[in-house]
């Protein structure tokens, strides 16, 4: 079966306005400090991050949907898939293979293929518990989760803490099922 | 297949290779991104001052790293030690690499000292378009020293048709220079009264100009983290331009340049948006070390 939605974001890329990679990267290395001095707890930034992320994925897929005219995805998979080729594409110029898929396909891991976020950053021995990207993870469960998908994304590796990749486990919990929203005109 | 990733590992950051910094986010991820910022540090405070002030802090990490960056990349280690030179960084180099393109900047005075000769010319650019090699040996053969594009347009107004201002710096002087296309005869006096009202304008912001010899201005149309952001009533002179103005700040104060600076924003007539300035207020000691220098 053939899918109809583009395999590939790099069009919609090339079309959008685009900022120096830089100047994001830093802007996230000053959130993260912020966080790191206001919040004290390694736990807590990563959970703040987290957050953060979850509220930009909320607004992101609006976005998402309207640029990238992809359709229902047909199963989780393809949903992945989407991610890893458009979506990521789209927004921070890179890519990510779709991998470790388990026998119900709905666990699997996003690996990137480059990733803005970290330019230039070191953890220090302070930090070591902190998941810098968690943003990103963050982004992908609020945005899933306006199309109706329950998931749990978490960082299974992480270079910044001496992995070989920077590894993204996406885990399908459920499948909300859409309810019309009756309350909204009373 | 577990290793497909294509980013190679290095033990230490140092290590990796420097990007060319041509690498781009779509805005609308850095719009997510900074709009996050400003929510969160909105969630630390309880007035606009101290947000802003928050703000700013994150925005001086930033310029801090942007100079060590850009003066490694673009400047090979070289950094600008003179106030004109270090200026002309932030407008020229710095805007354009975390905006995607330079800026003109107005200054203060600039005390006029010693003597030099400056040849006046001017020349039709316009039908020179893609030979800018001929123009360049055309401009060495009658000495012409200053020629758009080299050396530091600080300003540029644009009045109206026949009316328009630059401001140049050179070798430490502020050059300000005024053309205008005087109405012809057969024209209808009101056109005429118009031009001599707009001209006195133009020669009175002239001199409003020099009056703080300590402050330097960047004027911006749609400052790039303003561009999604609507301000709500009740917060007033709020400008999230403070986080550029912190940019800024931590770039000129890491170099060695201390400073205040502030983002305003001016209201432009006629258009729905005001602009947004970027107002660098010098310390005291930079200037005496800089009249020191001469």
């Amino acid at each position: 079966m053939a899918p109809v939605v583009p395999r590939s974001g790099d069009a919609i890329f090339a079309n959008v306005e685009r900022v120096n990679a830089e100047l994001f990267t830093l802007t996230y290395g000053a959130i993260v400090r912020q966080l790191l001095t206001d919040l004290e707890e390694v736990d807590e930034v990563n959970k703040q991050l987290d957050q953060m992320g979850y509220n930009i994925g909320i607004r992101l897929i609006d976005e998402f949907l309207a640029k990238s005219n992809v359709s229902r995805c047909v199963d989780f998979k393809e949903t992945a898939e989407v991610i890893a080729k458009v979506g990521l594409k789209m927004f921070l110029g890179i890519t990510a293979t779709v991998t470790n898929w388990d026998v119900e396909g709905t666990t699997c891991s996003l690996i990137l293929e480059d990733n803005p976020l970290v330019d230039f950053v070191e953890l220090p021995d302070t930090c070591q518990g902190l998941y810098y990207c968690n943003i990103l993870s963050g982004v992908v469960r609020g945005a899933l989760e306006m199309v109706s998908m329950k998931t749990e994304v978490t960082w299974l590796r992480d270079m910044l803490r001496g992995d070989d990749a920077f590894e993204l486990q996406l885990k399908l919990l459920k499948q909300v099922p859409e309810e019309y929203p009756y309350k909204d005109d009373e | 297949m577990i290793n497909v990733g294509k980013i190679k590992q290095y033990s230490n950051v140092l290590e990796r290779p420097l990007s060319k910094g041509k690498q781009e986010v779509s805005l609308s991820a850095f719009a997510f991104l900074f709009s996050e910022l400003v929510q969160y540090n909105q969630t630390q405070v309880d007035n606009i001052t101290e947000l802003e002030r928050r703000l700013e802090d994150a925005g001086y990490a930033v310029g801090a790293r942007i100079l060590e960056l850009l003066c490694h990349r673009e400047k090979g280690n070289r950094r600008e030690t003179r106030l004109l030179g270090i200026l002309s960084f932030v407008h020229s180099t710095v805007w354009k690499v975390l905006f995607g393109k330079s800026k003109v900047l107005s200054l203060g005075g600039v005390g006029c000292m010693g003597t030099s000769r400056l040849r006046v010319g001017s020349c039709n650019v316009g039908s020179l378009m893609g030979k800018s090699i001929e123009l360049v040996k055309i401009l060495q053969k009658r000495k012409v020293s200053i020629a758009l594009g080299g050396y530091l347009v600080v300003e540029v107004r644009s009045v109206n048709d026949r009316l328009m201002a630059i401001k140049l710096v050179v070798g430490g002087l502020t050059f300000n220079v005024v053309n205008a296309y005087a109405p012809h005869a057969g024209l209808d006096e009101e056109v005429k009264r118009h031009f001599w009202e707009d001209l006195d304008e133009v020669a009175d912001s002239l001199e409003k100009g020099t009056e703080h010899e300590d402050e330097y201005m960047i004027s911006e149309k749609e400052l790039l983290v303003n561009r999604f952001i609507s301000i709500p009533k009740d917060m007033g002179a709020f400008n999230c331009g403070a986080f550029v103005a912190g940019i800024v700040r931590g770039v000129l104060e890491n170099a060695g340049f201390p400073a205040v600076v502030t983002a305003h924003f001016v209201p432009v007539e006629g258009q729905h948006r005001p602009r947004t300035t970027i107002l660098i207020k010098f310390a005291e000691e930079v200037l005496r070390r800089e009249a020191t220098l001469g």
